[in-house]
């Protein structure tokens, strides 16, 4: 059994400045070996907390953590030895050189880059023509290939990515997320956070996280298919003349600016159609109206699931 | 070990990449040693003095020559009456003013006694009470002269008894002052050296974030302070021996007692002095805060170590702080070992008070470092 869980969380809660902020509130999660999951949530949400307690640098107030079948208190070395963490923030010797930087990790856990280079090749090979250059003057995108070859370069159980993404360009990220589909071949567990909704697809399974709260895990399809709503599109030529005609009208649930479009959610909306929307709208004297329906994404969701949370704590009648 | 090897190289790594702070390293202390003591000379000259002579007399005359005679005064042609002489002070033109009044050698003759009145700018303490003491040793051996001058007037029999007092210095037979302070300002320079860059070390990789990744890695507190701890040793000891270098070649002070001690002093001194770095660095969040700090206690162990006033007439409280103060013991070993030639014995008490602190300040530090929150 202790094989199958990689990561496990059980009431963990975390507070900072003597208990005034909470960061991380009472969650529970677990990770099995070999998934690829990711934690989604806004900046402050309590991730990077999370993830600190994971690596065994923050002590949880509450609750206990395990990775790898080891617990984050008493078995911190044994942890150290097996995880690889590729913090938010680059944090490489920016006057050492890509190869000195690369080199060094590899010997502080005791091994070499060529006793490993398979792992960390394809990634490697592509920063491999500045490794005489430092890093402090690399591109943000190899800093982070860098980070990630570094964070690889001992052969861990467990990676832990903290918004690897955040400041790359779309082009390097697509890239990454690719690289993490070819490590999780490998068996790594590998734990991502990212602040960025499209991305959340790309994991196995989700948490996701909102005010040191884990609203729903599960994998995005079952996130996405349990959204219990029609959702629609609208849009018209004065787009905030309808928002706020629609947040006058009580039959619309809810009503949001999603990208060019306004996205809808009616009462007993399971019965609506877009016909209806689009001749209330045409009643309100707009023009170039659009009307569709949508599959919901995962940031719709997470929209959602985060209302529900705010009702839920109004003690409304 | 191994792991400790593989730190060091990195640390070394990185203070030869930054080739301007390894200058600044050996060549700062360098020039400060060649320019600092020279320009702390305590020895007062040139002390301008405005003369009031309201006598002018043969005998006024003579105290006049011989105040100017004595080369430690300058003579300020400051008017004819003190009230006029007043302002040369109150701007600061004239560091003191001698008034001889009216009747001075009608008086001296006829009743053997007169009086002078001397009136000194205290605002430079220093020039005044030594200028003030030049003046007065002036007067005393004018006394003695003129004694002898009224006896052989009046022929009366010579009966004052006088002690005369011959003095020598100690291991500074010329009271020459470079002996006193390049050695300690020697040590003071490489207090500066070491405590600021140990303190802005480890800051730097907590700054940088690079503390982080080191932290989820198996290196364990010891190795990663060690790390830390011996290239700044190195240069410790390398800046020390410029040091020694430039004492015997510019100021020609030869150490008396062996190099064996002086080192073994120095060896003991850089690590209690790094472990203080390294206890600052802990406790500071960024480099502002641990200048901030190291800049405060470099004051401290600047003006309270003796370097400049001898810690035996500080008041009880200050002595006790003094004392708490590794850079204070080092100086005074340094000055003994350079000048006096002192061996292992004489300084065993400061010696041992050294290894309390290397013990003491580095425990404080390892315990202190914190590898989770």
């Amino acid at each position: 059994m202790k094989q199958m869980k990689s990561v496990t969380l059980q009431n963990i809660t975390k507070t900072y400045d003597k208990g005034k902020v909470l960061a991380v509130d009472d969650v529970s999660l677990t990770i099995d070996k070999g998934e690829l999951f990711g934690l989604i949530g806004p900046d402050g949400a309590g991730k990077t907390s999370i993830f600190r307690i994971l690596t065994t640098v923050l002590l949880a107030d509450k609750g206990t953590a395990t990775v790898d079948g080891f617990d984050t208190v008493k078995d911190y070395q044994a942890i150290r030895n097996r995880i690889g963490y590729m913090p938010g923030k680059f944090s490489l010797y920016q006057d050492l050189t890509v190869k000195e930087n690369l080199s060094f990790f590899a010997t502080l856990f005791g091994t070499s880059i060529e006793k490993n280079y398979d792992l960390i090749k394809d990634i490697y090979e592509q920063i491999k023509p500045f490794n005489n250059r430092r890093a402090g003057k690399l591109s943000g995108g190899m800093k982070q290939k860098l980070a990630l070859c570094c964070a690889l370069i001992h052969k861990p159980e467990v990676l832990f990515l903290d918004e690897p993404t955040t400041g790359v360009d779309v082009v390097s990220r697509r890239e990454f997320w690719e690289m993490l589909k070819k490590l999780k071949q490998q068996g790594i567990t590998i734990l991502v956070s990212t602040p960025y909704m499209d991305e959340a697809v790309l994991c196995e399974r989700i948490a996701l996280i909102q005010n040191g709260r884990i609203m729903s895990v599960d994998t995005p399809q079952h996130i996405i298919a349990a959204y219990p709503v029609k959702l629609f599109a609208m849009r018209a030529n004065n787009i905030y003349k309808l928002l706020s005609d629609l947040r006058k009208n009580e039959q619309v649930e809810s009503s949001y600016p999603f990208g060019e479009y306004l996205h809808v959610t009616l009462k007993n909306g399971n019965e609506k159609d877009t016909g209806e929307l689009r001749s209330w709208a045409e009643k309100q004297g707009h023009t170039h109206i659009e009307v569709k329906d949508i599959e919901p994404t995962i940031e719709d969701s997470f929209i959602r699931l985060m209302n529900e949370k705010k009702e839920m704590a109004l003690p409304h009648s | 070990m191994r792991v400790l090897r593989y730190i060091l190289q990195k640390e070394f790594l990185q203070i030869f990449r930054d080739k301007s702070i390894l200058a600044m390293m050996f060549v700062m202390p360098t020039i400060q040693l060649i320019i600092i003591p020279l320009a702390m000379n305590f020895d007062v000259k040139d002390i301008n003095i405005a003369i009031v002579d309201n006598d002018h007399s043969s005998l006024s005359q003579k105290l006049v020559t011989k105040v100017g005679a004595s080369g430690y005064f300058r003579y300020i042609n400051a008017g004819t009456s003190y009230q006029k002489a007043l302002p040369y002070i109150e701007n600061g033109a004239a560091d003191m003013i001698m008034e001889i009044p009216a009747g001075f050698e009608r008086n001296l003759v006829r009743e053997g006694i007169q009086k002078i009145a001397i009136s000194v700018d205290g605002i430079n303490g220093t020039k005044a009470a030594l200028g003030a003491g030049y003046l007065n040793s002036v007067i005393a051996d004018f006394n003695k002269n003129l004694q002898l001058n009224i006896i052989a007037i009046t022929k009366q029999p010579a009966a004052q008894p006088v002690i005369d007092i011959t003095f020598s210095n100690w291991y500074n037979p010329l009271s020459e002052y470079k002996y006193y302070i390049v050695p300690g300002v020697l040590v003071l320079l490489l207090t500066l050296i070491g405590g600021f860059i140990s303190a802005l070390n480890i800051v730097k990789e907590k700054e940088a974030g690079t503390i982080e990744q080191i932290n989820v890695t198996p290196v364990k507190k010891w190795e990663f302070i060690a790390g830390k701890m011996v290239p700044f040793w190195v240069i410790g000891m390398i800046v020390f021996t410029l040091g020694l270098i430039v004492t015997w070649a510019v100021y020609g002070i030869f150490p008396e007692g062996s190099f064996g001690v002086l080192y073994l002093f120095a060896a003991v001194y850089l690590v209690a002095l790094l472990g203080f770095g390294l206890l600052i660095s802990t406790y500071s969040a960024n480099q502002l805060q641990a200048m901030f700090i190291a800049f405060f206690f470099m004051m401290i162990f600047m003006l309270m170590s003796g370097l400049f006033t001898s810690v035996e007439s500080m008041p009880a409280w200050a002595g006790a702080i003094a004392h708490l103060t590794p850079i204070t013991h080092f100086i005074k070993v340094v000055r003994m070992i350079v000048l006096k030639g002192s061996d292992l014995g004489d300084i065993k008490t400061e010696f041992f008070y050294m290894i309390l602190f290397a013990v003491v300040l580095n425990g404080w530090a390892i315990w202190n470092y914190k590898k989770t929150t």
